[in-house]
């Protein structure tokens, strides 16, 4: 009953994540930036926007000079994140890839080091008088649900072991449209559940900053407006109205 | 104005405590119904303004990737939180740059997205009533554009662009700013922001010929409308008779004089400024840009120069190209762009900052300057917000910030920094940028000039620093209103050329 419950709500999650994702991007690929806005000093070449728009996501610049605490703390986080879901892919190649294998001991330790990022970042918004005043009942559920997910999953490693080979069996059926038995287990149908959820709120929440900081123009524009005219479609329109 | 005092300095710059309605209802007067109307905006608020906003805003959002994407992206991380002038000078958390966005962002969310229309309150979304749309016109007129925000947020939001939505939205549905309102209809009918007529701007101009004969007995020339001149200038119109302003037009004719430049200005096109960037408005925008081209195809120049003013000089480097033309690099068959292209010469950028346009001549060695003429002065330098975060000058990023200081260096002596962490990028607003110079906003200013007043004060204490140079006819005006209200003499503020001007060798060499 469970596998099946589960089935059903990781492939609609999963159809949802993907779609709505698509479209967000589509959105945005779609609308035009009809002026020129980088901040400046921008790069000037298409090399350069690549390397700024780099430092921005693999290292956080622009945050690193607002705030070492939230860029440490953010750092921390998205870090240990991306660690621990490439330590997840261990439940869904068989057999595990080389370099899975090797990230497995680290991937560990990034869960209990993504904890504590989401910690800090909730301490800061709890604390922080400004912070506090800008965030909504939804930025602290946000923070609880992946320290739900984060929490749980570390209890499975380190309390109350729950059966992985199963657990991989299930997820390998998953991927090939076979139900197979889910280990009847508390903490795993918790962290499962809170995974269905944050998939199916990713589209349609702040988590849209992932996607959308890839089509800034005030970060993925070159720095060229002289040097090369800039026409959107519905900027050039007005030409051939009024010219 | 009797009661308008200076906010104390911090000995250490922490950030403030927040004041909850501290700037409430303290935005700018209203435009009459015939300011609006001249602009073809209704005149004042209209009856179904509610479902216009929500209309208006959908059709932004399909227009502006800029604000479709700002809207989804913010995390509420708080990195701009303490970064805005506005907020640390008035305390009032909704001139926190994320807070100002989030005035905008919660009627989207409650409008334009699934959770904000189940789920309301849980995401931060709200109706849109009367009491938000004030609270726009309010707080959104508290916001200079000047993009300081921008450089911290890890998506590079700019608050600027939701300003101008902001503003953009409700001029639609007759909610206008009075001073940027008049202003703009100002250029329209007589063709500068002051309203200076084409007779007495010949006027003005003969009048500084004369000044400059007497002081320096030098036949100085002001041209204007010389039909062939190589370069046509294009000058923010203060530069015509505000002080300190006129000192640095001054300067730029010496520069034109020693090198031998034909040049000219055009009394239908005597304005910089482009008050259609303050209020969001694409149409005004480019129509206050075209009168550029057409000064420039009426009098056949070769080069377009820009004098001292920074969103000028934005909308100029950043967005005339795509306005008007005025540039380089059009496509063959774009016929629009390349018959303004084709006469300009393309040895030189277009357009080109005077800064650029000075830096050239002294790296040709073709000025010659008499240093000690400045040696009354120790001279900093504020960095323009637009300046500095929405152009560029020369071929490096950073031209912008190198040029302006580089040229004070070859005619000064004395020249000192600012704390790095508020020049260059990181520059702080003056407090009056954005549309918001105007006596109506005289609190606001006074308090959004704090964190500049401050890092000013310890370059006075610590190196003696008795002259602030900036190339911003609004910095300018600003600072000479705002200064004496710090305890600063107004006459400690004036243009790089200004300083350019005093250290010029007219005669024979």
């Amino acid at each position: 009953m469970a596998s099946t419950v589960f089935a059903i709500l990781f492939y609609l999650a999963t159809l949802l994540f993907v779609v709505g994702l698509l479209y967000r991007i589509s959105t945005y690929a779609r609308t035009p930036a009809p002026l020129k806005i980088p901040t400046t000093p921008a790069p000037t070449t298409t090399g350069g926007v690549v390397l700024r728009m780099t430092r921005e996501v693999v290292f956080f610049e622009s945050l690193f000079k607002a705030n070492l605490w939230t860029w440490g703390m953010g750092m921390l986080f998205h870090a240990s994140l991306a660690l621990v879901t490439l330590r997840h892919l261990r439940y869904f190649t068989d057999p595990v890839w080389a370099w899975v294998e090797f990230i497995q001991p680290f991937g560990i330790y990034a869960g209990i080091t993504m904890l504590l990022g989401l910690l800090g970042l909730w301490a800061r918004r709890l604390l922080v008088e400004r912070i506090r005043y800008i965030s909504t009942p939804s930025d602290h559920l946000m923070l609880v649900l992946l320290i739900g997910i984060a929490a749980s999953g570390l209890m499975m490693k380190f309390v109350a072991h729950t059966d992985v080979i199963a657990v991989k069996g299930y997820f390998l059926g998953l991927m090939h449209f076979n139900v197979q038995v889910l280990p009847a287990d508390l903490l795993l149908a918790g962290h499962l559940s809170m995974v269905v959820a944050l998939l199916v709120v990713f589209p349609f929440s702040k988590l849209l900053h992932a996607p959308g900081v890839f089509f800034s123009p005030t970060r993925n524009q070159k720095d060229d407006p002289r040097e090369k005219r800039h026409l959107s479609a519905w900027a050039a329109k007005l030409e051939s109205e009024k010219n | 104005m009797a009661d308008i005092v200076a906010p104390a300095y911090r000995t250490i710059p922490i950030i403030p405590a927040l004041k909850p309605g501290a700037m409430e209802g303290k935005g700018p007067f209203v435009a009459s119904e015939k300011l609006n109307e001249a602009l073809g905006f209704p005149g004042q608020l209209v009856e179904d303004w509610h479902d216009k906003v929500i209309a208006k805003m959908g059709d932004m959002l399909s227009k502006y990737r800029s604000f479709r994407v700002f809207m989804d992206a913010c995390v509420h991380c708080g990195a701009c939180s303490d970064k805005c002038h506005y907020f640390i000078g008035t305390q009032d958390p909704k001139n926190m740059p994320v807070a100002r966005q989030d005035l905008m962002r919660s009627v989207y969310r409650r409008y334009f997205t699934i959770p904000g229309k189940l789920f309301p309150k849980l995401v931060g979304a709200r109706d849109l009533t009367r009491e938000v749309l004030d609270e726009w016109y309010n707080y959104f007129n508290q916001c200079s554009e000047c993009r300081r925000c921008s450089v911290f947020c890890p998506y590079g939001i700019d608050t600027a662009e939701i300003t101008m939505a902001a503003r953009e939205i409700l001029d639609s549905v007759g909610y206008g700013q009075k001073y940027s309102n008049e202003i703009i209809g100002k250029v329209h009918k007589i063709g500068n922001n002051l309203g200076l007529p084409g007779p007495a701007l010949i006027d003005t101009l003969e009048g500084l010929e004369e000044d400059v004969k007497d002081a320096t007995g030098i036949d100085v020339r002001f041209p204007i409308d010389v039909k062939g001149a190589e370069v046509l200038l294009i000058t923010p119109s203060a530069d015509f008779f505000a002080e300190p302003h006129i000192d640095s037009l001054i300067g730029y004719a010496k520069v034109f004089h020693a090198t031998g430049t034909s040049w000219t200005l055009s009394s239908m096109s005597s304005e910089a400024g482009n008050f259609g960037m303050f209020i969001g408005n694409y149409d005004q925008l480019r129509t206050i840009a075209m009168r550029i081209r057409q000064a420039a195809l009426e009098l056949g120049v070769k080069r377009i120069v820009v004098g001292e003013c920074g969103h000028a000089w934005r909308v100029a480097y950043s967005f005339w190209n795509t306005l008007t033309g005025v540039g380089d690099g059009a496509d063959a068959n774009d016929r629009f762009a390349q018959m303004l292209q084709k006469q300009l010469d393309h040895r030189y950028k277009q357009p080109a900052h005077i800064c650029e346009f000075t830096w050239d001549m002294i790296q040709d060695e073709r000025l010659t300057f008499d240093k000690s003429k400045n040696d009354k002065h120790i001279i900093t330098f504020h960095d323009s917000c637009n300046v500095a975060r929405g152009s560029r000058m020369g071929d490096m990023p950073g031209g912008q910030f190198e040029i302006p200081r580089n040229i004070i260096k070859a005619v000064a002596n004395n020249f000192v920094e600012m704390a790095p962490n508020t020049t260059r990028e990181q520059t702080f607003c003056c407090g009056g940028g954005g549309g918001l110079l105007t006596d109506d906003l005289i609190d606001l200013r006074v308090k959004g000039a704090l964190p500049r007043m401050e890092v000013l004060k310890n370059a006075v204490d610590e190196h003696g620093v008795n002259f602030m140079a900036t190339i911003c006819a609004i910095c300018k005006a600003q600072f000479t209103k705002v200064m004496p209200i710090y305890g600063f003499d107004r006459k400690m503020v004036g243009g790089v050329h200004q300083l350019v001007s005093n250290a010029i060798q007219l005669g024979p060499k």
